[in-house]
């Protein structure tokens, strides 16, 4: 089946054309970059999370649209793949190729929606939440998405290869619910535009 | 029995505090050091400050037969654990809430380990549940939301101590 195929192909990426280096490195940095964006949002004490949540989506968009490159680099160099033919190849790719050569982990694609256009990622181990408790306030529960910068990266990366997606979060074992899922919905291909005022 | 445990920060401020078995906890106490004999000063200095500072009265001339147990960690934290035998044969008078004293218990004490805390056992069982309580801590303060020195408000880390009081003491 091509998912396996797929799968065999992200394994095999991972264990020679990739760097590694230490996880708790990487936890501990973007738990740092999680607590001092709190800091710095926050009014009188009072983190706005909700705008934490949004920056983090913001940095992750940045991240994205420079990571896509460093991907297909990767993925084209070991062997010659074709470009994803659907919108669910491209899934496939996220969760067996992507995720597994920059965090080791594997989501496993879930809930399609009927039209092909909205899957869902459920991530059974998040390496940037390793060790995390939200703060105690009441509010952080409901308002922070601890891991949203991982939003921002697809939603980058697809807009590099002409996808305009939408991606959030809608459960997290941080926040006291069972799984870790974000759900992904193409929203349309973005065909190369003229730009405007063009004589 | 009772136990009182706590967790003594970088700047002698109190970072964590609980009481295991009955609620009564003693007075002054025996210091008696496992780990850096230099800080064995600053040692009786906190265990007299941190219990003068909870609730009991203590009269500093009696040792009153309690013992106390200290594990330091690499970030100069200090993990206390305070050992009284039998809470109701201790003498103090002023204490306000004391609870009747369990005949049968106090017949059992004498083969819980704090009847005998000078005895190799329990310093074993002891030195255990120290390690147990600082894999916790050490899990507690990877928390990026954990600032160095702050109180540890999480349910889960309390609940590992008590967990590892239940198993160990």
């Amino acid at each position: 089946m091509a998912s396996q195929k797929i799968a065999r192909q992200g394994e095999e990426l991972w264990k020679t054309k990739i760097e590694k280096v230490n996880a708790e490195l990487v936890t501990l940095t973007y738990g740092t970059v999680v607590a001092q964006l709190c800091r710095d949002f926050s009014t009188n004490n009072n983190p706005d999370y909700v705008e934490v949540s949004r920056q983090l989506d913001k940095m992750g968009y940045n991240i994205g649209l420079r990571l896509i490159e460093d991907f297909l680099a990767k993925s084209s160099a070991n062997s010659s793949t074709q470009a994803c033919g659907s919108f669910r190849e491209v899934a496939e790719m996220i969760s067996k190729v992507g995720f597994k050569i920059f965090l080791n982990v594997t989501p496993s694609v879930t809930g399609w929606s009927a039209d092909g256009k909205s899957f869902g990622l459920v991530l059974e181990e998040n390496p940037l939440a390793d060790f995390v408790e939200l703060p105690d306030d009441g509010r952080s529960q409901d308002e922070l998405w601890y891991s949203n910068i991982l939003c921002g990266i697809i939603r980058g990366a697809l807009e590099m290869v002409q996808m305009q997606t939408e991606v959030k979060f809608t459960s997290d074992v941080l926040r006291g619910n069972d799984t870790t899922e974000m759900r992904i919905t193409l929203l349309r291909y973005i065909e190369d535009e003229m730009p405007p005022d063009d004589e | 029995m009772s136990y009182y445990f706590t967790i003594i920060g970088t700047r002698d401020n109190p970072l964590f505090e609980s009481d295991f078995g009955t609620s009564k906890v003693g007075g002054d106490g025996v210091a008696r050091f496992k780990e850096e004999a230099k800080y064995m000063n600053q040692f009786i200095v906190h265990a007299a400050l941190d219990l003068v500072e909870e609730v009991q009265w203590s009269n500093k001339e009696l040792y009153q037969n309690n013992h106390v147990h200290c594990y330091l960690t690499g970030g100069n934290v200090k993990f206390m654990l305070l050992m009284n035998p039998d809470p109701s044969a201790t003498t103090y008078s002023a204490y306000p809430t004391s609870p009747p004293s369990r005949p049968s218990t106090a017949r059992q004490s004498t083969i819980l380990l704090a009847a005998n805390p000078t005895s190799q056992a329990t310093e074993e069982a002891v030195r255990q549940f120290m390690n147990e309580v600082y894999e916790a801590w050490v899990k507690c303060i990877m928390n990026p939301f954990y600032q160095a020195n702050q109180v540890v408000t999480s349910p889960v880390f309390r609940s590992r101590v008590v967990i590892a009081a239940k198993k160990y003491l």
